[in-house]
């Protein structure tokens, strides 16, 4: 496998969704290649980071409201 | 507080506290789960068999980050509530049809994407398509090749990173960024994602590879070594 083709695998690689033969050849290819190596690894930190991101809070008003019509909705279903 | 409420009606307290129990996201993906805390089945069956304040709990629990979902795929902030409050009416409505195959978090971010979706597309109609098939790769290989600093997320405060990521995704392709955004923020695995989206395996996979990519080459330029020099 070439620099090229780890590219391309490189989100199922991370994923554990490879096939074991094509895995066996994207981490022989890692093995020699620093630069694959380092893209693969920054590119499981970018997914990390993505992920580790924190939701903006929701403004008070717009939570009340939201409350608010999930409270109408209850009380419709219980009448 | 919603959460104080069902506590105090079902004596659940103990087990429905503030305390975060992640639990592992099903494979295939790698990564474990932020989002997802152990008792939310307890939750959704108490829900389920009629306990408003166990809804309440789990709307409590999980609005800011449907929020964060339906802001993510609309872009726009006046869509992003409508979506966010009728996906939550919508799966109140619909509760009883739950039957456990997914995750309840799982279900639930379905229902606010589909909301979602809805929104976007009126807003731009015929402007994106989630199932074309993307042609070529020449636009993968990576342009930054330079070593990050060891411990690139001690460089920002983690508000300074939010902010970074916020902006990327923000101006993402449509296509990539509804893929990434459910993937690898809520964590759906890569076939629940294809489900949500009604799209295949292949156009899920070829859009986060790109996406994920696009993100590594923006975190570059703030993480490299000297970036803040």
């Amino acid at each position: 496998m070439n620099c090229k083709g780890v590219i391309r695998e490189i989100s199922n690689y991370i994923d554990g969704d490879l096939d074991p033969v094509v895995k066996q050849e994207l981490e022989r290819h890692l093995e020699h290649c620093e630069d694959c190596t380092m893209i693969v690894d920054q590119t499981r930190k970018s997914i990390k980071v993505l992920c580790d991101s924190r939701p903006v809070s929701l403004s008070a008003e717009v939570r009340a409201r939201l409350h608010a019509a999930l409270r109408r909705k209850i009380d419709h279903n219980a009448s | 507080m919603f959460g104080v409420i069902f506590a105090r009606e079902t004596g659940f307290g103990v087990m429905v506290g503030r305390a975060l129990y992640p639990v592992s996201a099903p494979k295939p993906h790698a990564l474990p789960s932020t989002v997802v805390r152990d008792d939310e089945p307890l939750l959704v069956d108490s829900a389920r068999s009629g306990n408003t304040s166990a809804f309440e709990e789990l709307v409590a629990r999980y609005e800011d980050k449907i929020f964060r979902l339906t802001s993510n795929i609309t872009g726009n902030r006046e869509d992003a509530e409508d979506a966010m409050q009728d996906a939550f009416l919508k799966a109140y409505a619909h509760l009883k049809d739950f039957h456990g195959e997914s995750r309840f978090y799982t279900w639930l971010v379905r229902i606010a994407a589909n909301e979602a979706l809805m929104r976007l597309r009126k807003r731009r109609p015929n402007h994106f398509s989630l199932d074309q098939p993307i042609e070529g790769d020449s636009d993968l290989m990576p342009r930054e090749l330079e070593e990050w600093s060891p411990n690139p997320e001690q460089l920002y405060a983690k508000s300074e990173i939010d902010n970074i990521v916020s902006a990327f995704v923000s101006q993402l392709e449509d296509d990539y960024r509804i893929v990434l955004v459910l993937r690898d923020v809520e964590e759906l695995s890569t076939q629940e994602t294809a489900n949500a989206l009604g799209i295949s395996l292949s156009a899920v996979k070829s859009r986060l590879l790109r996406a994920r990519l696009k993100l590594r080459e923006k975190l570059s330029r703030h993480f490299r070594q000297g970036a803040l020099n």
